[in-house]
């Protein structure tokens, strides 16, 4: 997803892109994830800027002629956090006034409000608070327009070749990237290799710690339209984002897509790239979202699908030029809101490939902000 | 409700779940024998006896008594309290715990039961292959199983007007069986050259019963006066309600319709049939290797992962004797490794599985769909029914949009992603896009109610919160 943003706002730019991809388009973690764009998860702070700042271009990009809303299925549904407790309405609500000085829209509900908004949801709930400015998009159909409007733009595809090193000239520059398919010259690269970043950087010899972050995601049988109507989390969400413990912490968001189905998902575990099936976390997944809307008790999960989030020990992603490689540049490590985070970050890059003042400071995304080697990470 | 430990729980009762299920029992092993169908015997013994008599006499005779021995000694291990037989239960996913395994079983209306076991193996069969064409989706056209279900149900109208068409050794039984319920037949079209066999001579000759057999079956059709015709395919079905004739067209050498060789055929109902593939869902979610569309067993049909078995269908398409030949395998080395001996494969049964195994390849190798069906699939078939996803909309995933395999075109068309999760599209949408079949992972055999998922206790993981 953050290559094709990032394709597409430098062609846009007028530059000349080429976007290299080892498999198909979409084949990583944006063909595991879900499409949630939220603010309603982010406290004040870089991420917040940078996801406002994301929303935005989205809303553009979707509102522009030729279908690309529809195509990527936008929906501007809003988002609704709720609170079981008392004191979780009262932590709730102190945080979306923080959020709504930020620039965040907020609504603060009562317990007798969340019904006019989401007729299912489970009696008893202390309130909450709704976002309208939650979004969503497909993600593989949002990375797959992304890259079809940039080669419109004159960006060359070329899925199916891996880039294997990075070319540099004798002072240290980047000068390009040697695939299997052949040497890429250019005055830049960026890398937007998601959980594989830090593979990509070591190429050019510099260090980028981008961990992978497992996440299972369950999804239904399709269900009529409007039994879930936005975006629905539980208010212990937004702890588990910033939390730094690698147990495992489930916080479903419980979304409708337009095909039917519910996404239950998603959760969040640093388990190594392990791809075995793990049925506990799929039924606490299931737990949590009876627990929101008890209608779900009766429908059926299909199946469960899981992906590798790219993060970083700071939960912020790599964005801007390398000081360390001159003419590499980095846009990965954006965890689990790379599909919302896609378009600022691509509108970003473009403005540093081009010299452009930046929209947002880049500083707290600067990719040398960690220790140069593991050992200087303890 | 967890019973106690069973020692091993079979999955199935076909022929290679039945054979495995007695073999263990023969030798004292306490055995758990769960299955979907209400009745055991799997998609073989499960024919009527009326439909198989109709079918084919002599060979009903052999399989009969077969099937009444196996059967019998079931029943008889029943009753001693050595096999537990549970039908009508759907294992819907085998968890691997550090000691022995959970199967997790849902019945027809969705009442969980949960069953221990320190020994699993997977006999869950096969599945027919689907393959997309112009009017596949009319009523009337039903898979060449679907027909055989037809006629165990008593639903052939006598009178119906059928063309068979596909390719592979179960078409002659159902167009023998239609004829024998009173349908006419207008053709049967086989995609391969029965020359083709001419290659396979000696690895057929091996086995003058199946011979005889198909002998049968084709003496039969020319009784009934059924047309054959061979190196032929359906390129379209047509009818507006109900498909009301069908045009075949001749084979090239490359395996494409020749061009001026189309004739139209009136009928009112097709069975098509292109194969079958194996039911891999349970041995994918447990972590054993597949390939990409069977289990894949060592010579004591073990699979990578250490107390799960495979046999039958499950680990490579093969016929009801080959089964039974791998399930009393896969029995007897359960019993080695449940009671530390060594195991005592017998020779007889190895040598049958050899011989068997060649035979099926041998079939494989001549009854292969058409080389470029997904040719014929105009744009606007649908090829995924569960989403109504067209074949052009696969096909402009993988030119527009960047797909390059089945989990791109999946992502990116939704092809798949129903209520079968691919397992009647998957052959289609992979050959219309033009990437290879891939193992699809699907962690649930079968759907399963949030609540009933909810519920389930997880003995060894437990919330880690
Ligand atoms: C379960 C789950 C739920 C999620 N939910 C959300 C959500 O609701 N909202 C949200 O915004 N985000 C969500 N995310 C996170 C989001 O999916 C990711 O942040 C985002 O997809 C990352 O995009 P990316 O382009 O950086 O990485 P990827 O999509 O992985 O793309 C990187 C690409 O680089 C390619 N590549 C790697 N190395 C090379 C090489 N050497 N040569 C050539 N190509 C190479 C890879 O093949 C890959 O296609 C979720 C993630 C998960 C796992
Ligand atoms: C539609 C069809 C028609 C056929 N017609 C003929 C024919 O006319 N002539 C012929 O010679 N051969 C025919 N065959 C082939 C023949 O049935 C097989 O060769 C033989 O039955 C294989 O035996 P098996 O034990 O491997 O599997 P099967 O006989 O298929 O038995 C597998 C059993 O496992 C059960 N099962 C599967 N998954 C699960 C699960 N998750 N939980 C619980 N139970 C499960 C199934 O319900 C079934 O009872 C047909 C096969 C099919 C699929």
């Amino acid at each position: 997803m953050v290559g094709a943003a990032c394709a597409l706002y430098a062609s846009r730019a007028g530059l000349r892109t080429v976007l290299v991809e080892r498999g198909p388009v979409a084949g990583g973690t944006t063909g595991a994830g879900e499409g949630n764009l939220l603010v309603s998860d982010k406290e004040p702070g870089p991420e917040l800027q940078l996801a406002l700042l994301s929303l935005r271009l989205w809303r553009e990009l979707a509102a522009e002629p030729g279908g690309f809303g529809a195509a990527v299925e936008y929906r501007a549904k809003g988002g609704l956090v709720v609170a079981a407790h008392p004191s979780d309405l009262d932590a709730l609500s102190a945080f979306a006034g923080k959020q709504r000085s930020a620039g965040v829209e907020t609504g603060l509900l009562a317990a007798s409000q969340l019904a006019d908004l989401e007729p299912h949801l489970a009696p008893g709930l202390a309130g909450g608070v709704h976002y309208p400015e939650d979004s969503q998009v497909m993600p593989a159909l949002a990375a797959a327009h992304c890259v079809r409007q940039a080669r419109r733009y004159g960006t060359e595809l070329r899925t199916g070749t891996a880039v294997t090193s990075i070319l540099r000239d004798p002072g240290g520059r980047v000068r390009g990237v040697r695939t299997d398919k052949g040497d890429i010259h250019a005055p830049a690269v960026v890398n937007a290799a998601g959980v594989r970043g830090g593979d990509l950087a070591a190429l050019a010899g510099v260090r980028l710690p981008v961990r992978p972050r497992r996440g299972f995601v369950l999804v239904t049988e399709p269900l009529p339209p409007r039994v879930v109507r936005h975006k629905v989390y539980a208010a212990d969400y937004v702890a588990d984002v910033a939390s730094d413990s690698a147990a495992l912490q489930t916080s479903p968001v419980v979304e409708a897509t337009d095909a039917g189905p519910v996404l239950i998902g998603a959760s969040r575990e640093r388990v190594g790239f392990d791809r075995t099936f793990s049925l506990s976390v799929t039924q606490v997944l299931a737990e949590r979202a009876i627990a929101l809307f008890p209608v779900l008790g009766r429908v059926s999960a299909i199946r469960a699908y899981l992906g590798f989030r790219p993060y970083l020990p700071d939960h912020l992603p790599a964005i801007g030029p390398d000081p360390r490689a001159p003419g590499l540049f980095h846009a990965c490590g954006h965890e689990g809101a790379g599909i919302g985070l896609a378009t600022g970050t691509g509108q970003l890059i473009a403005q540093a490939l081009t010299g452009a003042t930046p929209d947002l400071d880049l500083a707290p995304f600067r990719p040398d902000r960690f220790p140069a080697s593991e050992e200087g990470a303890r | 409700m967890t019973s106690p430990t069973n020692r091993l729980a079979v999955v199935g009762a076909g022929p290679a779940g039945l054979a495995a299920a007695l073999t263990a029992a023969h030798h004292n092993i306490a055995v758990t024998l769960i299955d979907s169908a209400p009745q055991p015997g799997g998609q073989f013994y499960r024919q009527p006896a009326a439909a198989l008599g109709a079918r084919r006499p002599q060979a009903l005779h052999h399989a009969w008594r077969t099937w009444a021995r196996l059967r019998d000694r079931l029943d008889a291990h029943v009753a001693a309290g050595r096999i537990r037989h549970l039908p009508g239960r759907h294992v819907w996913f085998v968890e691997l715990l550090d000691r022995g395994f959970i199967l997790r079983t849902l019945t027809a209306d969705d009442e969980p039961e949960v069953f221990a076991a320190d020994a699993v193996l997977l006999a869950t069969g096969a599945y027919e292959k689907v393959l997309p064409f112009p009017g596949w989706t009319l009523p009337g056209v039903v898979t060449a199983g679907g027909a055989q279900a037809m006629l165990k149900g008593g639903l052939v109208l006598p009178g119906r007007m059928a063309v068979v068409a596909g390719s592979g050794p179960l078409l002659l039984p159902v167009a023998t069986g239609l004829a024998a319920a009173g349908a006419r037949l207008a053709a049967l079209i086989e995609a391969a050259d029965p020359r083709a066999y001419g290659r396979h001579a000696r690895t057929l000759a091996a086995h003058p019963g199946k011979l005889a057999e198909a002998a049968g079956y084709a003496g039969r059709l020319l009784r009934h006066r059924v047309p054959v015709l061979t190196r032929h395919t359906v390129v379209a079905a047509h009818g507006t309600d109900r498909v009301e004739a069908v045009t075949v067209a001749a084979l090239d050498a490359d395996g494409r319709a020749r061009p001026k060789t189309e004739r139209r055929i009136a009928c009112d109902t097709l069975a098509v049939g292109h194969g079958l593939l194996p039911h891999t869902d349970l041995a994918g979610a447990l972590g054993c290797r597949t390939d990409p569309a069977r289990v894949v067993v060592d010579a004591q049909q073990r699979t990578d992962v250490p107390g799960v078995w495979a046999a039958g269908e499950a680990a490579g398409v093969g016929g009801a004797a080959l089964a039974l030949a791998e399930g009393e395998i896969a029995g007897r080395s359960v019993v080695a490794h449940l009671t530390g001996e060594r195991p005592r494969i017998r020779s007889t049964a190895a040598t049958s599985r050899t011989a068997l195994r060649k035979f099926a390849a041998a079939l494989d190798a001549v009854h292969t769909p058409p080389a470029h069906w997904a040719e014929q699939v105009a744009d606007d078939t649908l090829v995924c029914r569960c989403e109504d996803v067209t074949a052009g909309a696969v096909r402009h995933a993988v030119t527009e949009l960047g797909a390059a395999d089945l989990r791109t075109v999946k992502l990116l068309t939704r092809a798949g992603m129903g209520w079968c999760q691919g397992r009647v599209c998957g052959p289609g949408v992979a050959g219309v896009a033009g990437c290879p079949p891939e193992t699809v992972r699907r962690p649930f055999a079968r759907p399963v109610p949030l609540s009933v998922l909810a519920r389930t206790p997880s003995p060894t993981e437990g919330r880690q919160e």
